[in-house]
């Protein structure tokens, strides 16, 4: 026999250092593992993680005020407000030509909608006010047409605009108002395929050119732009031929007071000089008096003290909504008193919840204990009765709950037969809390006392028999020492029915009428119904805080791996 | 098991008391439809505590005695009110005759310790009438529904000619409508679609990350099985809004920039929300069945010069496939049972038939629901078998005696 002594390290076959080896053969299990794994965490990932935490995050996503009206929301955020005084006329314009676009691209009722949520009254001021700008340009057009009848002529414009052949252009600005376009649009839209106005028209008519160049791209980028394969695409041949908006004409009166035609000598620069002569006749637009004559609510003070309160680009409102509170120009406020429903709502889903969950734990344990110490013949045949409703769709439960507890169903007509109650006084046990209770308990207690039945099972009878010869009581020892084994089959079961429970959605909509509904149920009418989408996805992340809390402690209590199912 | 307990005559006083309880609770019902609860009590009392009177004391013979109750109850209902009350008369007078004999004779106490006390040995019996009631509440939903949707009339309940078993009252009608209603018949067939494809994909994705769960040396194991459980956690509204955000996206995606034709792409949305939904029942039953698996048959495989993918499917694949179908099952059931995500996700044309079934339950309600939802209950019996002979099937490879 030989020992060998090597103070080198220990070796493999193959002569590399055996640590090395062993090291690298982890690495390439690790690595197979991961590639088993991989394409389904990806496709749970991309399918199922990503699409929800985006659902949720729309409930504090409030670009599309931002996006709508950027003009008005950057006036609204140097606006002060002081008592009942009304706003400057600045933000009043720039209301008007936010809103022109807006209403010419049929996104003003959506934003409508949007401050609607808020305080009722919104959805119809901003459709009935995106219907009535209109007036303001027109009436200034009729009197540049007394002037000078070439004003009405879109081609004038178009060269006054663009001015003429080989003018220097102003790319830069068309591209912001093109990617204003775009945000409003949430599309990406490129600016070199629109139209870019003369950088000395940019200079001399500010206004006019940016009312005019978003006009110009928006038909081009937006309107025209969806034209059939075999039509010819939109061009700037066009765009000479389409009549302004008219939010033009109002632009160039306002431009007119401040700027000196004097030097300019583009096209059109005689009918620019004519005009500036007679100015004075035109009276500068009133943005203020204009908004008031559409409607008086815009003379009102409070109304932009709430559009401002909600000009965020991200909002705590969804979430405050949805816990009975609101957000108002003076901080967070309790909801008003007809308006609180939703923290009734959550209590109530959470104490449904709970006496579900108690109801299965009353009903579940003494199966569960008879099924775990019978013998297994006649145990296996129970468990059918179990795993019977388990694997039964919930639908078929649900409908049959509705034929048994409806006003003429089984349950009221077998008591009728028996002469427990009168025919004239049915119970009612269905469109209510107790028809949700009924059916949901039935529904879920399955899962109560499948968990049960498994821990239940891995209790030795042996122990109860050993503290009843000490000289325990029959219910000593069941007490004593056979509860505090069974807990863990109680918390698992208790916990999986609690989740499951708190966003049932289904049975509750078929036999929860009004005052049975859960959460859940809230949650559908908004997204599907109102429309509401950020106070369904704040309602939403609320319920799913829950569900996770109650899933982390599911975790650390029974372990994921550990479920059993049937 | 074998009797515990040598069984003696018990003293009259105690039949009494017992069937006369028995007597009185089932006279407290007739009593009631009659007119007057305690008078029913107290003649149903009667008549029991006299029948046991004559039985012990007069007749003797068991067989006799407990035929002429059976007898006497089916005539009496009979002649009380027809077919119906014959047959609840002739079990109710089967199950008096068996309990008088059954206190008599203190069969009751030959099952159970013979040291129990009066009180302990009562405890056992209300504790097995008391489960009796849980398991009856659990089942009498299911078997309320197959005759209802025998029912000759709209109604969903039982109408006098059902109750007479009268053949008149009896049809198979809406089964009839099931079949031949096209509304019903393309939601079946949108099902019988949707649910298969489904679930190959979550098997198939599934079964591979299980066994990549199940190595030694995984990193991130906990977090990863979180991720995967959750559809399963998270409450259903939640995955199907999110879902009908994610997958109008991308259904425009597939309808723009792919060209595919918008009925397959609807398909193909479905489809997928189902798959994921069905994931965490597949991981779930396959790393349980895993957990017992002998890593050595595979290490023996290798040494014998098997490569990995023999391995997987000559060794492996056959030890875990009972896990593997199990898990299918699961995870087919949930696409074919499942609403809420198809309801938001899905378009009129992949109406499926829970989602039928749903607004049938809400909207015009038919009782073809019913006949349905016989067939459901019908399919999952045939599951619920085939799940039941694979675990004993699984339970044998792995050399334990099935239970």
């Amino acid at each position: 026999m030989s020992q060998t002594k090597t103070n080198g390290p220990v070796l493999a076959a193959d002569g590399t250092p055996l640590k090395k080896s062993l090291a690298r053969a982890l690495r390439v299990e690790k690595t197979r593992a991961l590639m088993l794994i991989a394409p389904l965490l990806i496709f749970v990932l991309i399918s199922f993680i990503i699409p929800i935490v985006s659902m949720l995050f729309r409930s504090v996503d409030n670009r599309i005020v931002d996006d709508t009206i950027p003009y008005t929301v950057a006036e609204l955020a140097k606006w002060q407000p002081e008592g009942e005084a009304l706003p400057p006329e600045a933000l009043f314009e720039a209301l008007y030509y936010d809103m022109f676009l807006a209403a010419e691209a049929k996104q003003h009722t959506r934003l409508g909608s949007r401050f609607n949520y808020e305080e009722s009254g919104f959805s119809s001021l901003f459709r009935k006010s995106g219907r009535a700008l209109d007036d303001l340009g027109k009436d200034y057009l009729k009197q540049l047409k007394a002037l000078d009848r070439r004003w009405g002529d879109s081609e004038v414009w178009y060269e006054l605009m663009s001015g003429g052949e080989g003018a220097q252009r102003d790319t830069g600005f068309a591209k912001a108002v093109v990617g204003r376009i775009a945000r409003l649009e949430s599309t990406s839209l490129t600016a070199a395929n629109g139209f870019a106005p003369s950088a000395e028209i940019v200079a001399l008519l500010p206004k006019t050119a940016e009312a005019y160049t978003t006009f110009a791209n928006y038909t081009w980028l937006v309107d025209e732009a969806g034209r059939r394969p075999g039509q010819a695409a939109y061009s700037a041949q066009e765009l000479a031929g389409d009549k302004p908006w008219e939010s033009v004409f109002p632009a160039l009166i306002q431009d007119l007071q401040t700027a000196d035609i004097g030097s300019y000598s583009g096209p059109q620069a005689d009918m620019l000089r004519a005009l500036s002569e007679t100015k004075s006749a035109f009276v500068p637009p009133v943005f203020q008096a204009t908004f008031a004559d559409i409607d008086k609510d815009w003379a009102d003070a409070e109304t932009w003290q709430i559009m401002k309160a909600h000009s965020v680009k991200y909002t705590n409102g969804y979430f405050l909504n949805a816990v009975d509170m609101k957000r108002t120009p003076d901080g967070a406020q309790v909801q008003d008193e007809d308006k609180r429903v939703l923290l009734k709502l959550f209590g109530r889903t959470m104490w449904m919840s709970l006496v579900i969950t108690s109801l299965c734990v009353l009903l579940g344990y003494p199966v569960a204990w008879i099924l775990a110490n019978l013998p297994a013949r006649s145990a296996n045949l129970l468990m059918i009765l179990v795993l019977l409703p388990f694997w039964t769709s919930l639908l078929v439960r649900t409908s049959a709950w509705k034929v048994m507890l409806q006003q003429q169903g089984v349950i009221n007509d077998v008591l009728v037969w028996l002469g427990f109650i009168a025919d004239d006084s049915r119970l009612i046990i269905i469109n209510n809390a107790t028809g949700t209770i009924i059916a949901m308990t039935h529904i879920l207690l399955p899962f109560m006392i499948l968990p049960m039945y498994s821990v239940m099972q891995t209790i030795q009878p042996s122990y109860l028999r050993a503290a009843k010869s000490l000289g325990a009581t029959n219910w000593t020892a069941f007490w004593r020492v056979y509860f505090p084994q069974s807990i863990p089959g109680i918390g698992a079961g208790s916990i999986l029915v609690f989740i499951l429970a708190i966003g049932y959605y289904i049975t509750p909509e078929i036999v929860g009428g009004n005052k049975g509904v859960f959460i859940s149920n809230r949650i559908a009418y908004h997204i599907s119904t109102s429309l509401n989408w950020g106070l369904a996805a704040a309602l939403g992340s609320i319920l799913l805080g829950a569900v996770l809390i109650l899933y982390w402690a599911y975790d650390k209590i029974v372990g994921i791996d550990n479920v059993k199912l049937g | 098991m074998a009797a515990l307990t040598p069984i003696s005559r018990k003293p009259f006083w105690l039949v009494a008391l017992i069937t006369g309880g028995f007597g009185a609770f089932f006279g407290l019902f007739f009593g009631t439809a009659n007119g007057s609860g305690a008078l029913g009590v107290a003649l149903g009392a009667g008549l029991m505590i006299a029948l046991a009177f004559v039985y012990i004391t007069l007749i003797r013979n068991e067989r006799t005695g407990r035929g002429m109750t059976f007898v006497a109850g089916g005539v009496l209902g009979f002649v009380g009110g027809g077919l119906p009350l014959a047959v609840i008369g002739g079990l109710l007078g089967a199950v008096a005759g068996w309990l008088i004999y059954w206190a008599y004779e203190g069969r009751y106490r030959s099952y159970i310790a013979p040291y129990l006390t009066w009180y302990q040995v009562l405890w056992h019996f209300g504790f097995r009438v008391i489960c009796g009631i849980i398991f009856i509440f659990l089942i009498t939903p299911i078997l309320v529904v197959l005759p209802l949707s025998f029912n000759a009339q709209n109604f969903f309940t039982f109408t006098p000619e059902m109750l007479r078993f009268d053949p008149a009252g009896y049809s198979l009608k809406h089964y009839q409508d099931f079949f031949s209603n096209n509304e019903w018949q393309r939601s079946f067939k949108n099902s019988l679609i949707i649910a298969p494809i489904a679930t190959v994909i979550s098997v198939s994705l599934g079964t591979l990350a299980a066994i990549g769960l199940s190595q030694s040396h995984v990193p991130g194991r906990r977090a990863i099985m979180a991720i995967m459980i959750s559809p399963m956690i998270v409450p259903l509204i939640i995955s199907a809004t999110g879902m009908f955000f994610f997958y109008s996206q991308i259904g425009n995606w597939m309808e723009g920039t792919l060209g595919l034709d918008k009925n397959l792409v609807g398909y193909i949305k479905v489809i997928l929300a189902h798959a994921v939904l069905g994931i965490p029942f597949v991981i779930i039953t396959v790393t349980a069945t895993l957990v017992g698996f002998d890593r050595s048959l595979t290490r023996a495989a290798a040494n014998m010069g098997a490569d990995p993918v023999t391995t997987f499917f000559r060794v492996q694949m056959p030890l875990i496939l009972p896990g593997v179908i199990s898990g299918g099952l699961f995870a087919f059931i949930t696409s074919f049972d499942e609403v809420v995500v198809v309801l938001f996700v899905g378009s009129a044309s992949q109406k499926t038939l829970p989602w039928q079934m749903f607004t049938g339950l809400r909207e015009q309600i038919s009782p073809t629901i019913l006949a349905v939802a016989t067939i459901l209950v019908v399919i999952s019996i045939a599951l619920l078998t085939t799940l039941e002979l694979l675990r004993r099937r699984s339970e044998r490879l792995r050399g334990m005696s099935p239970s």
